[in-house]
């Protein structure tokens, strides 16, 4: 049982994330007051982290404050009724925060790191706060699992290193530790109620599929082909689709990922994007089909922007020429 | 808190060219706030080839056959709703008919002590 005051407390800051993530706010207002009153973020820190002058994010704020008290945005926790939708809303921002510190887009180092830190702060309160919801602490596990890898992701020379290829040692173990024991009490508390999980829940499971495995062969692929069958019911866009593809094609063989491919590629919706015709080129590239899979590798450098993807789809592109 | 929900939605055809739309989900519709006691007022509007626009610039009146902006869905009527705060006003907007097909913008009023209709000021 918790302490009245505790719980007044606890109660106090539940209300506060969600007004702060109100939909009737703009996405990027939503983001800045999280950060300002629940995180341990100054107005400055954030202005630097979002690469915005601080006045445009001072007057970020004061705009939404000023839209929260005189449209009535409400200072509680929404009925039953609105609950997922709005849930979904305040696990949104909280993700988006983190992913902004995350991807390497430029910016201070260190700021953005905060982010990090302060996502997986929040996350972990609103876990705590709404222990009946497992999507939080699905999204705690996902941004835990994922921050465990921050070391073994970047180069020496500050260039990405893929999933396959990272030093595993390097990878946070309390993190880690912390990320799967939250995606098995979910996952079974899933199977308990007999309920679907859901998307941070699925992503959280994936995740842990690559944090369990001692060395990248050891993946268990089938299993993580099964979870993207999962969160492709849940989040049926073609990105998940494409990953789904190239689970099935480590569980299954290439040929067996290149048949989801084709049917995405017929589709036509991720015709410009570079990572489809990359995964595409790979899988050709396996099945021996080299001048298939130059052609491929031409079209996703055509559309490739990153300097590091270049480079690495240039060096694969070369390869599959010099092959045949 | 009050507010005022803004129904969008396609434009209406001219009333003698087409059949009257179904009004009985509207009538419910109307009937529900009444009896929830978030009713204030609510009138459907004149088709916006009806409407009239004025701005002035410079000291000078601009006066523009048609509404404001032209666009494909149009301001069709609306709704004033007293309700404890935005979400059950958002809750209220989304049961109305017109949430189905077109949008429903809902705004609070300032409070600025408008004369009333009736109050003998205005209607005089």
């Amino acid at each position: 049982m918790r302490l009245g005051s505790e719980s007044r407390l606890a109660d106090d800051r539940l209300r506060l994330v969600f007004t702060c993530c109100h939909p009737a706010l703009a996405m990027d207002a939503r983001v800045a007051l999280t950060l300002r009153t629940l995180g341990g973020l100054t107005t400055p820190e954030i202005a630097r982290a979002f690469l915005v002058p601080e006045a445009t994010l001072a007057q970020r704020l004061v705009r939404a404050k000023k839209k929260i008290r005189e449209a009535g945005i409400p200072y509680r926790v929404p009925p039953d009724a609105l609950l997922p939708e709005r849930l979904d809303g305040v696990l949104a921002v909280l993700y988006l925060v983190f992913n902004e510190g995350y991807s390497a887009t430029g910016g201070d180092v260190l700021v953005r790191r905060e982010l990090c830190v302060e996502a997986i702060r929040l996350a972990r309160l609103v876990a705590e706060l709404m222990p009946e919801q497992p999507e939080c602490s699905g999204l705690l596990a996902l941004l835990l699992l994922q921050d465990s890898r921050r070391d073994a992701r970047v180069g020496p020379d500050g260039s990405l290193v893929l999933l396959e290829a990272q030093d595993r040692n390097r990878w946070d173990r309390a993190e880690v530790a912390e990320g799967l024991a939250l995606v098995d009490a979910a996952l079974s508390a899933a199977v308990r109620r007999g309920t679907r999980s859901g998307p941070y829940v699925l992503q959280a499971a994936i995740a842990a599929g690559h944090a369990r495995a001692p060395r990248t062969e050891d993946t268990d692929w089938p299993a993580i082909a099964r979870l993207y069958d999962a969160l492709v019911v849940e989040v049926p866009t073609p990105v998940v689709e494409l990953n789904r593809a190239v689970a099935v094609a480590m569980a299954d063989g290439p040929g067996a990922g290149l048949a989801l491919v084709e049917v995405l590629g017929a589709e036509g919706a991720l015709d410009g994007y570079h990572l489809f015709h990359a995964t595409r080129a790979d899988l050709l590239r396996r099945l021996g089909r080299r001048a298939d899979a130059a052609r491929a590798y031409e079209r996703a450098l055509s559309l490739a922007t990153n300097r590091a993807e270049r480079a690495f789809l240039a060096r694969r592109l070369a390869e599959t020429r010099a092959d045949g | 808190m009050r507010y005022m929900l803004l129904i969008y939605g396609p434009e209406m055809a001219p009333s003698d060219a087409a059949p009257m739309p179904d009004m009985e989900p509207w009538n419910a519709y109307t009937q529900w706030m009444i009896d929830t006691g978030i009713y204030r007022a609510g009138d459907p509007l004149a088709p916006s080839t009806d409407a009239t626009t004025v701005r002035v610039q410079d000291g000078r009146r601009l006066t523009t056959d048609g509404p404001f902006a032209e666009t494909k869905e149009v301001l069709g009527g609306y709704y004033i709703v007293d309700c404890p705060d935005l979400d059950a006003a958002l809750e209220a907007a989304a049961r109305c008919p017109g949430a189905a097909y077109g949008s429903i913008e809902v705004r609070p009023l300032l409070d600025m002590d408008m004369p009333d209709v009736g109050s003998g000021r205005v209607a005089g």
